[in-house]
C-alpha cells in the first residue's frame, strides 16, 4: 500500500469525513490500490447493522430512508446511506437525486449520504456497494441503509449485501399476478406498504399477506408494516420490526451464516474477475479474440477447443503447484 | 500485478443556495451534464451553505456547480468556500457559479475561490468543456 493510502486508512479510522468520502471514491473508481485499501479496512468492521431498502420508483424509498435515518439519529446512532441510482448505458451519465429527499438530516455530517450510480457494471456494482459498506463500517457508523430501485437482478444482488431487507410496496401497484412473479417477494424480510393513507392500502396489505403465506423460510415470517413516510406514521413500528429481525438473526445464528455466505461469494466474485483478466491476457498473447473467432468461423477449430487451449497452461501450472507446493 | 481498471466518472454537485425558488436552469445543467457522461447529484431548492458543504464533502464531488439568481452570492458563496476548507475539501473541488452575477462581483468571487462564472446565455458546451478540462485529478 502506498504512503497516501496508509494515511487515508488512518484518517478514516480517526473519523475524518473527507477520508471516508475519498475512500468510497477510490472504491467506486476502482483506482489502483483500492483493493489494498478495502483489505486494510476489513479488520475494523463487523459492528454495523446493514438494512437494504428496495422497491419500485415512486414508492417513497428516499423519503422513508430520510425518516429512518432521523429516527436512528434521535437514538444517538450514526447513519450511513448508500443511495444507488441507474446510469445511462449510452453515456455513463447519471442524475443521482435521492439527496433531495434527505431533508430531515441535511447539514448533519453523522448522516453520511453517498450516491452511487450503476456505471454500467452489473456485477461490479454489488462489489462496489459491498466495499462502500466496509468503509462505512470501519469508520464506525452504526446503521447503514442501502437504498436501490428494485427493477431487476442487479438490485437483488445489492440488497443481498444487507442483513435485513425491506421491500417497499405502494398501494394498488399491481394485481395479484404481479405479486406472484418471482424475485422481489422472495428477498424481503420486511414488507412496507408505504403511502398507507392512500385508497387501496388495505387491499394491498391483504394481497401481500396472502402471497407471503406459506413462504416459510425457517423461523422468520416476513412482517408487513404500514407507513406514511411523508408524515412519519408507522416509523416506530418499522424501526421496531427491524430490531426484531436483527434479534432473530443474532439468536438463530442466521447473521453469522449470512456473513459467511457473503464472504464466500465475495471471494468467488473476485477470483472470477482476476482469473478472467489472466485469461484475457492469454487471449491477447494468442493474437486476440478476433483471430481466434476467425479460425472458428473458418471451421478450423471450435469454441471448446479454443477454450481448452487457452486454459491449459493455467491448469498445468496449478497441477505442478499441487505436485510440488511452492514454499510460503 | 495490477488488476484494477480505472472507472472514473466526473462527479458534480448541482446546488441551489438560498431563497430563490426557480431551478429550471439547474435542471437544464443537470441534464446536460448527465448527457455529457457526468454523474450529477442534484440537491434541490433552498439549500443552506452548510447543507451544500455536507453534500459536496460526502459525495466527494470533483465539481460544485452553484446556481444563484437571488443576488445573495456575496454572502453565501464565501460561506460555502469556508465550509469546504474546514473539511479539507476546498483544494480539489472545482467551484463554478451560474445564474445572475453582476460583472463587478465577479472578480471578488474569483478571489474568494470560485473557479469560473457562467452567466446567462453561456453555451452549455462551454461549461462542459471547462469542467472536462479543469476537473481535478484525483
Amino acid at each position: 500500500m502506498s504512503g497516501g493510502d496508509t494515511d487515508l486508512v488512518g484518517d478514516l479510522l480517526d473519523g475524518r469525513y473527507r477520508a471516508l468520502a475519498r475512500a468510497i471514491t477510490r472504491i467506486e473508481n476502482r483506482s489502483p490500490g483500492y483493493r489494498d485499501l478495502v483489505a486494510a479496512l476489513h479488520e475494523h468492521t463487523g459492528d454495523a447493522e446493514v438494512i437494504g431498502i428496495t422497491g419500485s420508483p415512486g414508492a417513497g424509498k428516499s423519503t422513508l430512508v430520510d425518516k429512518l435515518a432521523k429516527a436512528y439519529r434521535d437514538e444517538g446512532l450514526t447513519v450511513g446511506v448508500i443511495a444507488v441510482d441507474p446510469s445511462s448505458p449510452y453515456t455513463g451519465g447519471a442524475v443521482l437525486g435521492d439527496r433531495i429527499r434527505m431533508a430531515s438530516t441535511t447539514g448533519d455530517m453523522d448522516t453520511f449520504v453517498r450516491s452511487m450510480s450503476a456505471r454500467g457494471q452489473l456485477g461490479g456494482l454489488s462489489t462496489a456497494t459491498g466495499d462502500a459498506i466496509t468503509a462505512f463500517d470501519a469508520f464506525g457508523i452504526d446503521r447503514i441503509i442501502v437504498e436501490t430501485v428494485g427493477a431487476g437482478q442487479n438490485e437483488v444482488d445489492i440488497v443481498r449485501t444487507a442483513d435485513t431487507v425491506a421491500v417497499l410496496v405502494q398501494p394498488e401497484s399491481g394485481d395479484d399476478i404481479q405479486m406472484l412473479k418471482a424475485g422481489i417477494l422472495e428477498i424481503g424480510d420486511v414488507f412496507v406498504v408505504n403511502k398507507a393513507d392512500m385508497p387501496g392500502a388495505d387491499r394491498t396489505v391483504k394481497q401481500l399477506s396472502e402471497m407471503l403465506e406459506g413462504r416459510d423460510n425457517g423461523e422468520w415470517t416476513p412482517e408487513i408494516v404500514e407507513t406514511v413516510a411523508t408524515s412519519g406514521e408507522g416509523l416506530d413500528a418499522l424501526v421496531e420490526t427491524f430490531a426484531d429481525h436483527r434479534t432473530y438473526l443474532e439468536s438463530s445464528g442466521t447473521l453469522e451464516a449470512k456473513a459467511r455466505t457473503r464472504y464466500a461469494e465475495e471471494v468467488r466474485t473476485l477470483l472470477r474477475e482476476d482469473a478472467g483478466r489472466l485469461l484475457e491476457g492469454e487471449i491477447e498473447r494468442r493474437g486476440g479474440i478476433e483471430e481466434l473467432v476467425d479460425r472458428i468461423v473458418a471451421r478450423e477449430t471450435d469454441p471448446y477447443t479454443v477454450a481448452d487451449e487457452i486454459i491449459e497452461p493455467l491448469a498445468e501450472c496449478l497441477a505442478r503447484e499441487e505436485a510440488e507446493p511452492s514454499p510460503r | 500485478m495490477s488488476v484494477e481498471e480505472d472507472q472514473r466518472a466526473i462527479r458534480c454537485l448541482v446546488a441551489k443556495v438560498g431563497l430563490d425558488g426557480h431551478d429550471r436552469g439547474a435542471h437544464v445543467i443537470s441534464r446536460a451534464f448527465r448527457d455529457a457522461g457526468f454523474e450529477v447529484i442534484y440537491s434541490g431548492l433552498h439549500n443552506a451553505p452548510d447543507e451544500i458543504v455536507q453534500a459536496a464533502v460526502q459525495e466527494d464531488v470533483d465539481v460544485l456547480g452553484i446556481s444563484i439568481l437571488s443576488g445573495a452570492h456575496n454572502t453565501l458563496v464565501p460561506k460555502i468556500v469556508a465550509g469546504l476548507e474546514e473539511y479539507g475539501a476546498f483544494e480539489d473541488t472545482l467551484i463554478i457559479l451560474g445564474g445572475v452575477i453582476p460583472d463587478k462581483d465577479k472578480e471578488p468571487l474569483q478571489e474568494a475561490g470560485v473557479d469560473a462564472i457562467f452567466g446567462p446565455g453561456t453555451p452549455m458546451s462551454d461549461t462542459i468543456e471547462f469542467v472536462r478540462e479543469n476537473a481535478p485529478e484525483r
